[in-house]
């Protein structure tokens, strides 16, 4: 071969392996690599994994965090500055944006989580996604439960600026009793054409979708099958995984409006919750189709529960029911929900925290929708309106998604019962538009 | 999975030995957080993190047996970088239905050297049997080798050669930092800046950039955009968008620059017609001149031997070089003998938008199809040679007169 070119100073590259000390440790402790779970009294099940082709089963560490997008190597970047490194934020308009400063970043980046989350991973999203058109949104995620105590600095900021002056010294109340709901079984059903209640819940012990690797999301999966198919009565269902499902499924799925989607929206991909689709990602339901499960999509699980029309008190009943029922079931096999007082049931997202609640209902409202007072009127129910293809929709037809605008600092109770009482007022208003007269006298004072 | 039972005193022992690895395990958290220098992801077996791919058609999922993932899988570059952030756009896309994609990709020079007991054997399926172990690369960029480059400008539209450059020294796109990637913009905008005579050119920063400028780069045909498609995006490359991006070019236009998009920098020469000695002439002199400048500051390419000039994609190591031409062939491209005549000549056929477009109107863009285990001027005299054939294929047709299928160039020897 005729090298009349070389570059100059071609060579071999050398490199070193940072010492295996952890591994060594690792192997002391627990010698063959074993899933410890107390089942029932007298016996301890030892979950076992046999490897197949391997001889003997491999310890498996790693040395720097395994985010995809390439915010591993935190040590080395240490050796560029902070301000070399600082995002350019300033065509940015979201959450994230407004509270990281050049002087914050260079305090956090230093720090990760004990999994490997950095600052840059939990502000990644903001950084590639400078704005929304509709909703202003928070640019930054949790990759585990200890992201909100170690990004602190950030993140309560970001967690007052976004639900209304929450205090970091401030405690969430949680309250799952039905009982305490007033009314809501008697929203019009001319108008409401669908009621839903919808939330998420963290499994301890795992990372969440924007960090777990395909282990730990597979393990989700496996508990939360286990724990689904422990339900009985009107919540006895079934589970689809996404990678399994056949195309009459698949069908069957879509026409109920349950089948969730490989994630399209730019705010979710950014932050690595897309990876390995559709791995380990499911729906359940059970079998009267009210109650919903999915597994792994932009949380560890969404638990909705919705039927048509306007019985929002049902609703609310089976969901709060089945809600405390799984809770238990996942207890019991000895994974709590990641919850604490200060921040409620801790979710991906920091909006939503909290109760992480969501109650809305579809409902018509055309003249309501065209009165120029109907911004202001929601602002003062505390409620907010989307299009009803979810968060990044326009509406179609004068058909509104109104839900509860709040998560954290309310309880759910509260939260429900203000879409009830909110969207009641919102149909009477309707009303009398429909009449030609006037809505000035129902105009609300701001919660 | 299997279940085990076992008596009280076993159950109690394995309790208290439970009870000691998390206290232990806790401890040791405490201590990692206290040093911040190392960190334990959960303590999952290789088993359970493997990727399910049965589903899937690229390189890596090919070549990626369970004993492999086992064996890399808790392996990382000096600079963090590890097997499941390079497979990962491999495991998200399971196939393209024009090309097989490689499905994998690296984040530092370190990757092919850490991670070769999975990229040698895709590098040896893609690059047709080139074993980086035992064989060496030929790297030629001396352009008054070539021959015969002036196409017929009746049917050459115009003709292009590309090829990538990496800084050694700093992470590539899938793995970079904001800071070494603005680094990256800094080395060689400075280099740039010294370009002299027909080069001398100027920088557009994809951050700066005015409205007007913006529309000029558009109508040249030179503005690189926000990577839209999921083989990159999945890949981490798009990260912190337009962040130190941006595209240089010379006064005449036939000389460009992208610099952070897919790799490090992409150089292009380019002109209208079909005069590709001219086009190869000043993309050799242009390389060589930039490489100057970038030693005279202390920096290099990323090279050696075994796998020539180190870009992101495995698909581009070796040269780099992608050599074409937008051609036309209303009626070649009909003939049932068209792809065996490519495949033949070692050519492989685009649509005139990139590699994931279709034809239209009967142009189309041909280019080599080997990138590793042949020189430069190899590889554009396979272009060169190829193309004539063609036009000379389309000419017959036009004519009424029958083609012939070339026998299979015999330049690779690498096995199969």
């Amino acid at each position: 071969m005729d090298y009349k070119y070389r570059p100059i100073g071609a060579q071999t590259v050398d490199y070193k392996l940072r010492a295996a000390a952890i591994s060594r440790t690792g192997e002391l402790l627990l010698g063959r690599r074993c899933w410890f779970v107390s089942s029932s009294v007298g016996k301890i099940g030892i979950f076992v994994s046999t490897t197949g082709s391997n001889s003997s089963p491999q310890i498996r560490q790693q040395q720097g965090s395994a985010m995809p997008f390439g915010n591993t190597h935190n040590q080395m970047k240490m050796k560029y500055t902070s301000e070399q490194e600082y995002p350019d934020l300033s065509k940015h308009n979201n959450h994230m944006a407004k509270v990281l400063t050049p002087a914050m970043y260079e305090r956090l980046r230093s720090k990760q989580t004990p999994s490997g989350f950095t600052l840059d991973d939990v502000i990644q999203t903001g950084v590639d996604n400078p704005g929304h058109p509709f909703i202003m949104t928070v640019g930054c995620v949790a990759g585990d439960e200890e992201t909100y105590e170690v990004f602190k600095e950030l993140l309560d900021p970001v967690i007052q600026d976004r639900h209304g002056g929450y205090k970091p010294t401030d405690k969430h109340k949680t309250d799952l009793n039905p009982a305490n709901l007033k009314g809501g079984d008697d929203l019009d059903s001319n108008y409401v054409l669908s009621s839903r209640v919808r939330t998420g819940r963290s499994v301890c012990g795992f990372c969440l979708p924007p960090h777990c690797s395909r282990g730990e999301r597979r393990a989700v999966e496996k508990l939360s099958i286990e724990a689904l198919a422990s339900l009985t009565g009107d919540l006895k269902g079934k589970y689809y995984a996404l990678k399994n499902m056949t195309d009459a499924e698949q069908q069957q799925l879509i026409d109920d409006h349950f089948l969730f989607d490989k994630p399209v929206s730019p705010l979710l991909l950014a932050s690595g919750m897309g990876r390995d689709w559709p791995d380990a990602r499911g729906i359940w339901h059970n079998d009267t189709k009210t109650f919903l499960v999915w597994v792994n999509e932009e949380d560890h699980l969404r638990v909705i529960s919705m039927q048509k029309g306007g019985n929002m008190k049902e609703v609310f009943n089976r969901f709060c029911t089945g809600l405390t029922t799984i809770e238990t079931l996942f207890k019991d096999r000895g994974h709590a929900f990641m919850w604490n007082e200060h921040l409620g049931y801790i979710l991906t997202c920091p909006s939503n925290l909290g109760t992480g609640l969501r109650a809305g209902v579809h409902v018509k409202l055309p003249n309501m929708s065209k009165n120029a007072k109907f911004e202001e009127v929601l602002k003062r129910l505390r409620l907010q309106k989307r299009g009803t293809g979810g968060v990044d929709t326009a509406a179609v037809g004068g058909v509104f998604d109104i839900s509860n605008a709040d998560r954290l600092g309310f309880s759910e109770v509260e939260l429900v019962q203000m879409v009830v009482d909110g969207v009641k007022l919102l149909v009477e208003m309707e009303k009398k538009l429909e009449k030609g007269q006037s809505i000035d006298d129902l105009i609300p004072a701001q919660k | 999975m299997c279940y085990v039972e076992v008596s009280w005193s076993e159950s109690l022992t394995l309790y208290l030995l439970r009870t000691c690895a998390h206290a232990a395990k806790k401890l040791f958290f405490l201590s990692q957080r206290l040093t911040q220098q190392y960190v334990i992801m959960n303590l999952y077996l290789c088993s359970a993190e493997y990727p399910d791919l049965r589903k899937h058609n690229n390189c890596m999922a090919s070549n990626l047996t369970p004993a492999i993932y086992a064996k890399l899988c808790d392996k990382a570059t000096p600079n963090g970088y590890t097997l499941d952030q390079a497979i990962q756009t491999g495991v998200d896309n399971p196939g393209h239905p024009f090309i097989k994609t490689v499905g994998m990709v690296a984040g530092d020079e370190e990757s092919y050297e850490v991670f070769a007991d999975l990229l040698d054997p895709i590098i040896r399926e893609r690059h047709n049997g080139y074993d980086p172990n035992i064989m060496k690369h030929p790297t030629d960029l001396d352009s008054s080798k070539l021959q015969s480059g002036h196409f017929d400008e009746r049917y050459v539209l115009s003709s292009r050669v590309r090829t990538g450059r990496s800084i050694r020294g700093l992470s590539l796109p899938p793995a970079c930092s904001r800071a070494e990637r603005r680094e990256v913009e800094r080395v060689v905008v400075d280099a740039l800046a010294g370009l002299k005579g027909d080069l001398t050119g100027r920088y557009f920063s994809l951050t700066q950039m005015t409205e007007a400028e913006q529309q000029q780069l558009i109508d040249d045909h030179f503005l690189f955009d926000k990577p839209v498609s999921p083989l990159l995006t999945c890949a981490g490359m798009a990260r912190d968008w337009p962040d130190a991006r941006g595209i240089w070019h010379n006064n005449e236009k036939t000389f460009l620059i992208w610099i952070n998009e897919e790799d490090h920098t992409r150089v292009i020469s380019m002109e209208k017609g079909g005069n590709m000695k001219r086009v190869f002439e000043r993309f050799c002199r242009g390389l060589k001149e930039v490489e100057r400048l970038i030693q005279e500051r202390g920096w290099e390419f990323m090279w050696n031997e075994r796998l020539g000039y180190v870009l992101t994609c495995p698909s581009n190591l070796g040269t780099g070089l992608r050599a074409g031409v937008h051609v036309k062939l209303p009626l070649l491209s009909k003939d049932p003998r068209f792809s065996k005549i490519l495949n033949n000549l070692r050519l492989q056929k685009r649509g005139t938008g990139g590699v994931d477009t279709a034809a239209v109107g009967g142009v189309f863009d041909i280019s080599n199809l080997d990138r590793l285990g042949h020189s430069e001027v190899q590889l554009v005299q396979t272009v060169v040679d190829g193309v004539n054939y063609l036009i000379e294929c389309e000419k017959r047709l036009e004519k009424g007169q029958d083609i012939k299928v070339p026998p299979p160039i015999n330049f690779y020897m690498h096995g199969t």
